[in-house]
Order: structure tokens, then sequence, then C-alpha cells
């Protein structure tokens, strides 16, 4: 079976033929399937929002394609449109792009612009919002009256109004506080299990990827370095700080642990940790 | 798209001219302007276009970057050139049809009012491509100086004009930002006719607004936090001072003036 969303062979150069000429991206491929949830890291300029602006078809490549259900996105001006309504793209800072007088016309921008009838809209911005957390008293409100946790999260309502099969995020938790953090990102994953949706998150905090990624592509200087499950990605703590990444405090615990010598598995997440330090204190207990 | 905008761009260099005080070289296109007002004949265009040309070969600027900034002033040159040709009164017929007769005369000024205009926005532009803004608004500040006296706010006005030229890029950057944003939200900014065109552009201006006031509202913070109270008992790090290129550069202008002057009043 063809896979749902394909990169083959993807670059890109920006200002081509200038004096500023710059390779953004270069012979990047993969595939993802349908329900995915795919967390991108990288460090800042390796690329990952230019390949995150391609999957929209807001850039076109240089060369290579991507195939949304094994058609071309580019290949024609209908499809390319199509292509932006089923792949939605949450900027970096979304909150700045409210533009309407109430929260509940801002929602429905993007569906409006979709041409979809109003009893859709409706019924579309109400439980976008309702995914995100907004209560009905506050569709009706300005949304520059809210605080700015709020304001991010009616900027992603606007995206996830449009009912996208995969929504790509980029650093949807930037500058939000932990509790804040945790709330917006289980409010996505359960986007994915309502909808079937895919998701693509880019994200520079490890601990975010591991929890809730099933799969990682580790963008490094243009180029796709790892396309791997979290644990594998995380085994390779070395060549990640190498990228100037950074691994999970956990695994790094655990990795120090190893070293030691006590007999650990590599864990990625608070949870994994905790099941594997009462596992080897139950051995310690029998032995 | 937006990134080709090339106004008020500095060209970083180290020749002649770069390094003239910025006063010599704002008070050059003032006399400059003045002496393509007056230029009224082939020769006198002529010794103006030459003046230009040197000081632009001096400069080391590439000629693309005029042609580059020429291109969005480009409908203008073309309207001012027809009404000329079509509208100027005059003895010696060239062509004659329907209610359109172009004379000689009309040629002569379409091309004189042409090349002016083109003269001075090169001119114009010498000035910003050589002269970073912050030098080109203390350059102003000092000129403005006297009108201090009736109490005019110089050094406001300056700080105003070099907070402006600072943030063009920055706005530049974020407007193409909150375009990318609205396409991915499904926005069409190329089709529909006048009104829906118009319309479209709400999404991208209101949260420009927005964010040009949040700007402006830190800004303010960071220079209070600073301690800063206007322009009464600061002083500059760089001190403007005449050098001997300078009054040289003075003396040249008045030769340019007196040449086109005497051209123009000879009539050749």
């Amino acid at each position: 079976m063809e896979p749902f969303l394909q990169v083959k062979n993807l670059s890109h150069i920006y200002s081509v033929g200038t004096p500023f000429e710059h390779v953004a991206l270069k012979d990047v491929s993969f595939c993802v399937e349908r329900g995915e949830f795919v967390g991108v890291i990288g460090h800042t300029g390796s690329g990952k929002s230019t390949l995150m602006q391609h999957l929209n078809s807001l850039l076109k490549p240089t060369a290579g394609e991507i195939l949304l259900d094994g058609r071309n996105i580019w290949s024609d001006k209908k499809y390319t449109r199509q292509c932006r309504f089923r792949v939605g793209l949450v900027f970096q800072y979304p909150e700045y792009q409210l533009f309407e007088e109430t929260v509940y016309k801002d929602i429905a921008f993007g569906p409006k612009n979709m041409g979809l009838p109003s009893e859709e809209i409706d019924r579309r911005v109400r439980e976008a919002a309702q995914i995100v957390g907004l209560s009905e008293t506050q569709l009706e409100v300005s949304p520059f009256d809210l605080s700015g946790g709020q304001k991010r999260r009616v900027a992603i309502a606007g995206v996830i109004a449009m009912e996208p099969e995969i929504l790509i995020l980029d650093e949807p938790t930037a500058g939000l506080d932990p509790e804040g953090r945790e709330d917006i990102l289980k409010k996505i994953d359960n986007y994915r299990q309502l909808k079937g949706a895919t998701i693509m998150m880019v994200s520079h905090s490890m601990g975010d990827v591991a929890r809730f990624a099933q799969r990682l592509l580790v963008m490094n200087d243009a180029t796709l370095a790892m396309d791997a499950a979290p644990i594998e990605v995380f085994q390779h703590a070395q060549q990640l700080l190498d990228m100037g990444l950074d691994i999970p405090q956990v695994t790094r615990v655990f990795l120090q642990l190893q070293n030691m010598g006590l007999p650990v598995q590599q864990v990625y997440t608070m949870e994994q940790a905790v099941g594997e330090l009462r596992r080897l204190k139950e051995g310690n207990a029998h032995a | 798209m937006l990134k080709d905008i090339t106004l008020g761009q500095y060209f970083p260099g180290n020749s002649l001219i770069h390094r003239l005080d910025p006063r010599t070289k704002l008070i050059a296109l003032i006399v400059y302007i003045v002496a393509l007002f007056t230029a009224g004949s082939w020769l006198s265009y002529a010794i103006a276009i030459a003046f230009l040309v040197s000081c632009v070969a001096i400069s080391k600027i590439p000629v693309k970057a005029f042609v580059r900034g020429m291109k969005p002033l480009m409908m203008i040159l073309i309207f001012t050139g027809l009404l000329n040709l079509f509208f100027t009164g005059g003895e010696r017929v060239l062509v004659q049809f329907w209610r359109i007769t172009i004379t000689l005369e009309g040629v002569f000024r379409a091309i004189f009012m042409v090349v002016r205009i083109l003269m001075l926005i090169s001119a114009t532009f010498l000035l910003t491509y050589t002269t970073s803004p912050i030098s080109l608004t203390d350059g102003l500040e000092s000129l403005l100086n006297p009108l201090k006296k009736i109490h005019l706010p110089v050094h406001e006005l300056a700080m105003m004009m070099c907070i402006a030229l600072r943030f063009i890029p920055t706005l530049i950057e974020e407007t193409d930002k909150i375009i990318s944003a609205q396409k991915a939200r499904g926005a069409d900014f190329e089709n529909g006719n006048l009104l829906q065109r118009v319309k479209a552009l709400i999404p991208i201006l209101v949260p420009l607004f927005i964010s040009a006031f949040r700007r402006a509202d830190e800004l303010a913070t960071a220079m209070e936090c600073r301690c800063y109270q206007g322009g009464d008992g600061r002083t500059k790090m760089k001190l403007l001072r005449f050098r001997r290129f300078d009054y040289v550069t003075f003396l040249l202008l008045c030769a340019l003036l007196a040449a086109v002057i005497l051209v123009a009043s000879w009539g050749l």
C-alpha cells in the first residue's frame, strides 16, 4: 500500500542565483502514516521549519517531491489548495496571527475559507473550541482580552477547525508554563485519537517529544540525520549532543546509572523510569 | 517577495562617499536637486548626469542596486513620460492622429522629465546606500539644530526617524510570517475582485498593527529602563566633524551649481 504522506528526495535552496543562496534542505526522504504522532527535532537553522512549510505547500521544493495519497501535491493548482486544507500548519507563536473581533469568528476563518456551509462551520468551531479546552462563553469575547496561553489555544483551534488529516505544529508549547505545556500537548494528542489524524510536532523540548511521539525525525544541517522510535534515537545520546541537541533528563540519569554498572534499561519518560527503578528495587529485595 | 524592497537599505563600505560627513551628503543632495531643477538644456543635464555617475563610480555601489530600487517606480516614470509626451504644446508637430498630437517639444520635455526623476531618485538612493540610518539621523539632527530655538523637537524627530528606519526590515519579516500563517488557514490573496482583495488584507493588517504597537510599547519600556529622557544633556559617542574632503565636496557642489546655472542662462 502507498504511504499516506511521502517526502521524496526533497531539497530546498533559498534565493537561488544570488549571493544570499542558502541550502535549507538537502535530499530529505521519509514517510508518515495515518494516526502517527511524529516528533521533529533539530537545532535552530537545521531546516525543520522549512520542511514543515513544504508539507503545507507554502514553499515549493527546489528538487524532489511530496506525495499525499500517492499524488504530488504540486501536480495541479486545485490539488495544491486541497492539500493545504488537508495538512494544517500551526506556526510558532500562532497567537500573533489572531485578528477577528471574537474568538468564534477567528476560529471560523479557516473553515470559511474552505467554503463550508454555515451549519458545518458552526459545528467545527464548537468542536475545535471544545478540543482545545475553550468554554462556550469564551467564544464570544475578543481574542485580545485572553491570556497568552488562552490565545495560543484559540490559534490552534483555528487550524483544528479545518479538521486537517495531518496537523503540523511548530513549537506549540514555546513560552508557556509547565502546566500549560502539558495541557496543550494532551489536547493535541486528544485530537489525534479523536479524528485518527497524524500529528507532526516540532519541538526543542526532548521531554515533550519523548512522551508523546511514537517516532522522531532528527534534522541536522539541512539533512535528515535519524528517523526512528524515541528509544532508539536516545540510544545515540552522544551523537545528539554533538548535533547541539539535548536528551531528556531521565535518559541522561539512566545513562549514567548504566555507566555505573547498574542493570537498568534505557528509559526516556518519567513513568518508565519509575517502573524501571521499582523493578530494580524488587530484584534487589529478592536477591 | 517583500524582501525585494530596498528602501533605505545601507550598503556598508569604505569609499570616499561612505566616509563623507552625513551633513555634507544631505546638503549635497539638496544642492543637487536644486541643480537638477535649474537645468533645462541638453548640456546642463549632461553635466548633472556626469556628476552623479562619477559619484556612483566612486561609491563602488553596484549599478544593479539602483536598477532594482527603481523597479517599483517604473509606473510613475512611464506615466510622467507619457503625460509630457502627449500634452505638451509646440510648433514642430511630429505625429498627429485622432485628438493626439506629438510635438518635438513634447518628446524633449518627456525625456527631460523622466531623466530628472531618474537622477533625483538615484541621488537619493546614493545617500541612503552609503549612509547608515544612524549617521543619517545624526546628520539630520545636527542640521536641524538651529530650529530648536523656535521650540521644534529636533532630537525627538530624529529619534523617531531612526527608529522607523530601524524597524522597516523587522516589519517586513513579520509581514511575511503573517502572510504565510494566514495562507496556511486558506486565505487567498491572489484571486477575486478588488473589494475581495482589499478585504483579504484585513487578516494581515490587524495582526501587523497589533505587533507594531506591542513592539513600540516594549521599546519604550526598554528605553525608559535605560533612563532615556529625550535630547537634553545627551552626549554623542561619535561627534560629527567636517574633514578636508567635506570642504572639497562643498567646492565641487558650488562648481556644479554655477556650471548648471551658467549653461542654463546661456540657453545652451
